[in-house]
């Protein structure tokens, strides 16, 4: 018998009793016998705590150097630091145990944690309001985008091509079933080409998508995007893959967009291997109404007291069905949940030193690799992610840098058209937190112009 | 415990403060920032909050008690499974060798995790009887919106592009319509027969060369098995339709049967319903998506697949539908759940559906005098009533809802499914005690009671919680979305 199954056998007859029937068996009687399973599932038995313990202890084996290595690793995805008080926080089973807040009575923890949340991101994207959360930075892109189709009733978006590569494939995805036509505006210097954009904005355009800090980690220059995408009646859809940047960066909002979507992992979520991470939305007043998923207001109960609710409902799929503004249910609660106390325990000043810490580190690093004979790709300014060209295959690099207990850059190859960038394969794109120590870049810099050495020794060798 | 605390955290702050220290910077200022034109340099200090540690976690932890979670007590809300979340899940999900690793690792560095997801797209293949699963999607609803896609792509990729309307029963969850729509197909909704089950008249009028597909719950949101499952499917694929399967209800039928044996096409699941990872107030959660042979190149890339030398991320040949979400799925979320079938079993998980089911019939039976049963029939792991049977005719089933409150449960899902007017939707699932589902219907007999006794009290409930009832009109009439400081 299973330990999470309270009933015990005698209390089963009892209850078979009440209910008038002889057998468990008989309250499957609906099930047709043709599709009644009658050979037990091919799972294996049931494992205690220390079995499964020890079957986990060989799969995390497997994965336990990477997860020890010294990351120099971004993309989407950000090693920094985490107060432990937040994870005490979280692990309180009335937030992890508790669903959506129907029932706004019993649930004013969970209402009021999003309104601060809601309050939080408007405020450092520059918005009007935020909604509750969406499942990560790509899908609420993309959900933006039919936003923004819906809102100006035109079919045709687009999408910078320094947008995230897995953004800009999730936008795809939505477009393609939803018949919108998708245009990228080619790079220049790693950053939107203005002139292809005023070029390719047009009467029909439904928006644009823009991510800043964007992919190569440079700073896009909003505020000169703004007047030409607006001059066309499109809306423009800032993408914020780092809202840390948000620190010491000036807002979408200010900078004039309509609305900001971002992935909110570096607001105290690890890295899990890729989720669950935390989606944000937020939008200038005129759209309010046409967000998707879950909002929080502020309203009061019949005595007059303060009190929080879920609102602007009928915007949603329980009430509108078909109609509503997207089909989003759930979304990230507890993800809100860690980014608040995040963003509480570190305060606008702590979170400004963060930002300041990363972004100065990522610039010593530059300058060391620079000194090593290592050309940066790019010259524009950057955040935290600088793009470097190696000499030697970045790949091959990487396995020598794992090796030394290095997480090493990204590697550019897939990402960049080989025609423009001949030396694509040597291309790494190196993110430094606040989490990194002077000594970790010292060694990472060390460590890359010997692995650059030897792996052209053994190209040599090769050949 | 002070559940009269009524500050928001902006309200406790004071610009001295600060909850935690950064280590030093340890290498020199630069002048690089003079680099960044001071039009894109922030130009406004963002409204948070300045407080010690011990105070943000007093402010959350007086937070945290003014919820309610399914550890604290019974949490009966239908076609959401609250079940118990094991803690042990936790404790592994949370190990550095999971949670601490990047998801651009080279995949020979990362060969646990990649096993793991395996491993589990192949467990839950077996359990539902489909040929292979996809891990990426975020949430059930987000999982439908993902099989909708395929069903697209299978039917475009036939050259059948006539193919544009879902099928939905009026008994159907929200997000199943929101979904079709989502994904670019007009819904086409029927009308449920008088035994709360498919109209097969209703689907075979609806069925014709324009259908793309019939999405299903089964059992349905009243609780009930569709006896006819295996003639709608017929039906459905005999028009050239797909079947698709909402599987937050899939918590009644594991190793009882297979959406796969019945027919379905597609199928999600809901890890934080049936698979007890935790539903985190509203999230994360996964939609893990399985599909029937034929589909199999049309799932979100990438999948996992096992190769001599190890486990690779496999982008496909180009049929797939694309990318849903970023990274490969809320991979935390997956931890949980392969942990969670693991320590169940194949013979726990028919036990968990078959005492689920138990648990279900068994308050149906104790209630049914009580409160009006519209299916009087078996039921699956939930059931619905149409309000109470007698009492004051002014007490409403969101009376019923609140006045649980007062006595220590989470009321049941109140108004849905549609069909049902005054609906109170009630899921025990298999973690409750039988001393707790009799408690329960003590509460609910005294409610009955009271309706007839003493309606104020329910009109006028919930009385002792942190807050009382809401003016939801007010919040959604003058929207007041964030805080902002009184000037």
């Amino acid at each position: 018998m299973s330990v999470y199954i309270p009933n015990t056998r005698t209390d089963r007859e009892k209850m078979l009793a009440r209910i008038g029937v002889g057998t468990l068996d008989a309250l499957y009687r609906d099930i047709p016998a043709e599709i009644r399973l009658t050979d037990a599932l091919n799972l294996g038995a049931p494992l205690s705590e220390a079995e499964l313990g020890r079957e986990i202890a060989s799969l995390a084996e497997k994965n336990a150097d990477a997860a020890r290595a010294v990351c120099f690793l971004g993309a989407g995805a950000y090693d920094r630091l985490i107060p432990s008080a937040i994870k005490h926080m979280v692990s309180r089973s009335e937030f992890y145990t508790a669903y959506t807040p129907y029932q706004p009575e019993i649930s004013q923890g969970t209402l009021q944690a999003i309104f601060e949340f809601q309050t939080m991101i408007s405020s450092l994207t520059g918005m009007d309001a935020a909604n509750a959360s969406m499942y990560d930075g790509a899908s609420a892109c993309a959900e933006a985008v039919l936003m923004a189709v819906r809102h100006t009733k035109r079919r045709r978006v687009l999408v910078a091509e320094t947008v995230h590569p897995e953004t800009r494939e999730v936008i795809r995805t939505y477009a393609r079933f939803n018949g919108i036509e998708i245009a990228e505006i080619p790079e220049e210097g790693g950053l939107i080409d203005s002139r292809s954009l005023s070029a390719l904005l047009s009467e029909d355009t439904a928006g644009l998508v823009v991510q800043t800090p964007n992919f190569f980690g440079l700073i896009e220059d909003l505020s000169e995007i703004e007047p030409l995408t607006h001059e066309r009646g499109a809306l423009l859809i800032a993408s914020v893959a780092d809202p840390l940047s948000l620190a010491i960066l000036e807002s979408p909002g200010r900078q004039g967009a309509d609305i900001a979507v971002g992935e909110g992992q570096s607001f105290g979520m690890g890295l899990q291997f890729g989720g669950p991470y935390l989606g944000f939305m937020a939008v200038k007043a005129p759209l309010i109404r046409k967000l998707p998923g879950r909002i929080v207001g502020q309203t009061s109960d019949i005595e007059g007291k303060r009190a929080f609710v879920l609102t602007l409902q009928a915007r949603e799929q329980h009430i509108r069905r078909e109609k509503a503004t997207s089909n989003i249910c759930s979304n990230q609660g507890l993800n809100a949940l860690i980014a608040t106390i995040y963003l509480t325990l570190l305060g606008k000043n702590g979170l400004r030193e963060a930002a300041t810490h990363s972004f100065e580190k990522a610039h010593y690093l530059k300058h060391k690799l620079v000194e090593a004979g290592m050309r940066p790709l790019f010259d524009a300014p950057f955040f935290d992610e600088f793009a470097v060209e190696l000499t030697a295959d970045a790949r091959e690099v990487n396995g020598r840098l794992m090796r030394n207990g290095v997480l090493g850059g990204y590697p550019l190859a897939d990402v960049l058209p080989e025609a423009k960038y001949p030396g694509r394969a040597r291309a790494m794109l190196l993110c430094v937190t606040e989490k990194r120590t002077k000594e970790e870049m010292d060694r990472l810099a060390v460590l890359l112009s010997e692995a650059c050495v030897e792996a052209a020794s053994s190209e040599r060798r090769e050949r | 415990m002070n559940t009269n605390y009524d500050k928001l955290i902006f309200e406790i702050s004071s610009d001295e403060k600060q909850g935690y220290a950064l280590p030093p910077l340890d290498v020199g200022r630069s002048s690089d920032v003079d680099a960044i034109p001071a039009h894109l340099l922030r130009s406004d200090a963002p409204v948070l909050p300045q407080v010690s540690e011990p105070e943000a976690v007093r402010h959350f932890t007086c937070l945290s008690q003014k919820n309610y979670g399914v550890d604290g007590g019974f949490y009966p809300l239908g076609s959401c499974t609250m079940k118990y979340n094991p803690k042990i899940d936790e404790d592994v999900a949370a190990l550095p060798a999971f949670a601490g690793l990047h998801p651009y690792l080279p995949q020979n560095a990362a060969q646990g995790a990649l096993q793991l997801m395996y491993e589990l797209d192949q467990m839950l293949s077996e359990i539902t009887g489909m040929a292979k699963f996809s891990l990426q999607p975020a949430a059930g609803a987000h999982g439908e919106l993902t099989g909708l896609m395929i069903f697209k792509a299978y039917h475009a990729g036939r050259g059948d592009e006539k193919r544009k309307k879902i099928i939905v029963p009026d008994s159907s969850h929200g997000t199943n319509p929101a979904s079709a729509a989502e994904a670019g197909f007009e819904v086409v909704q029927i009308a449920s027969a008088a035994d709360g089950t498919v109209d097969l008249d209703a689907l075979a009028a609806a069925l014709d060369d324009t259908t793309a597909g019939l999405m299903l719950t089964n059992p349905n949101t009243l609780g009930l098995f569709e006896t006819n499952i295996l003639r709608i499917s017929e039906m459905v694929h005999g028009a050239g339709g797909l079947l698709y399967y909402d599987g937050a209800n899939m918590n009644a039928i594991m190793g009882a049967a297979r959406p796969g044996d019945m027919g379905f096409d597609v199928i999600h699941l809901n890890m934080h319903k049936t698979f007890a990872t935790p539903h985190g107030g509203g999230g994360p959660g996964a939609g893990p998506i399985g599909v029937a042979r034929k589909l199999v190149g049309f799932l979100p890339r990438p999948t996992v697949r096992k190769d001599p030398d190890g486990y690779r991320l496999d982008a496909g040949d180009g049929q797939s539908i694309g990318r849903v979400k970023g990274f490969y799925g809320n991979f935390g979320v997956l931890v949980r759940a392969y942990c969670y079938i693991k320590t169940m079993g194949a013979e726990g998980l028919r036990e968990a559906s078959r005492v689920a089911v138990l648990n279900a019939n068994y308050l149906k039976e104790s209630l049914k005098g009580q409160y009006k049963l519209p299916y009087d029939r078996v039921c699956m792991h939930e059931f619905v009533f149409d309000g109470l049977a007698g009492g004051d005719p002014q007490v409403r089933t969101l009376d019923v809802a609140k006045r649980l409150i007062d006595l220590g449960y989470h009321p049941p899902t109140t108004y849905f499914p549609l069909i049902v007017p005054n609906a109170l939707m009630i899921e025990p699932t298999e973690t409750e005690s039988l001393a707790t589902l009799d408690d329960f219907v003590g509460a609910m007999t005294r409610i009955a009671d009271e309706a007839s006794g003493d309606p104020a009290v329910l009109s006028a409930a919930p009385h002792n919680t942190p807050v009382r009832r809401v003016d939801e009109l007010k919040a959604a009439r003058t929207p007041v979305l964030k805080w902002q400081a009184k000037e």
